[in-house]
């Protein structure tokens, strides 16, 4: 599936395209200053529990070729960073409205294809 | 626990039965399959996946995304177990006309006899055939 680009967004230096709905057209363009442009305009500031939480994701993806959906994405966070942080509700506080979405957009994953 | 009384146990605790029966590559139907067992998994449904005919081959190990560049549905399996989806059962027949083992394949599962596979028929759960 061929996605077209419908706007752009400088980061540092270079055009990076964006999908209509903010995700990346091409997942090679990201870049960890890629992703705080993107958090930078929904007002989002990203602190090292931000980071861990999007290398969980850059990690999932790596390995399934996808982006989860939230069930799956609170069981990889646990599995990598402990029960206390692999819970919905730690989530939705770090990246609140859905976690599942933003933080597959803010990873530069494509938009997670079973996500409700 | 008898192997029966293990599957009689299954059956109780799923919502739904998804049946692969094409070998990955060819077509969609396989990642068709699999969509719909995460879609269901996603909304908190008990998925089992049962691999009869050349659906067995979607489970070999070593399968690669090829010069396509495509995804292939390799990966999918894998993930499997991250959407909880940990019921596989595969027909036993099904391997042996294709010389396979168990050991062939990338995931853990309950090799299906006839007896099996009766029983699953007789529970009646809501099955989707891809």
């Amino acid at each position: 599936m061929t996605t077209t680009a419908a706007r752009t967004l400088v980061v540092e230096g270079r055009e990076i395209e964006l999908d209509p709905e903010g995700y990346l057209v091409s997942l090679d363009e990201w870049s960890p200053a890629v992703a705080e442009a993107l958090a930078a305009e929904e007002s989002r500031t990203l602190t090292p529990a931000h980071w861990e939480v999007l290398e969980v994701l850059r990690d999932f993806y790596r390995r399934f070729e996808m982006a989860p959906a939230m069930r799956p994405l609170v069981k990889a966070v646990k599995q990598s960073l402990g029960d206390e942080k692999g819970s919905s509700i730690y989530l939705m506080r770090l990246f609140p409205e859905s976690p599942a979405k933003v933080t597959a957009r803010l990873a530069g994953l494509p938009k997670p294809t079973n996500c409700l | 626990m008898t192997p029966s009384q293990s599957l009689a146990q299954d059956l109780a605790e799923l919502d739904l039965i998804v049946v692969l029966r094409h070998a990955p590559h060819g077509s969609q139907w396989v990642r068709e399959g699999l969509d719909v067992a995460l879609v269901a998994a996603a909304f908190g449904k008990r998925v089992a996946l049962l691999f009869q005919g050349d659906g067995v081959l979607s489970l070999l190990t070593g399968q690669q995304a090829g010069p396509l560049g495509q995804k292939g549905t390799h990966p999918q399996m894998a993930m499997l177990e991250m959407y909880d989806i940990e019921t596989l059962w595969v027909s036993g027949s099904a391997l042996a006309q294709r010389g396979l083992m168990p050991d062939d394949l990338m995931l853990p599962v309950r090799v299906m006899d006839v007896e099996d596979c009766r029983a699953v028929a007789h529970a009646q759960l809501p099955t989707l055939v891809f």
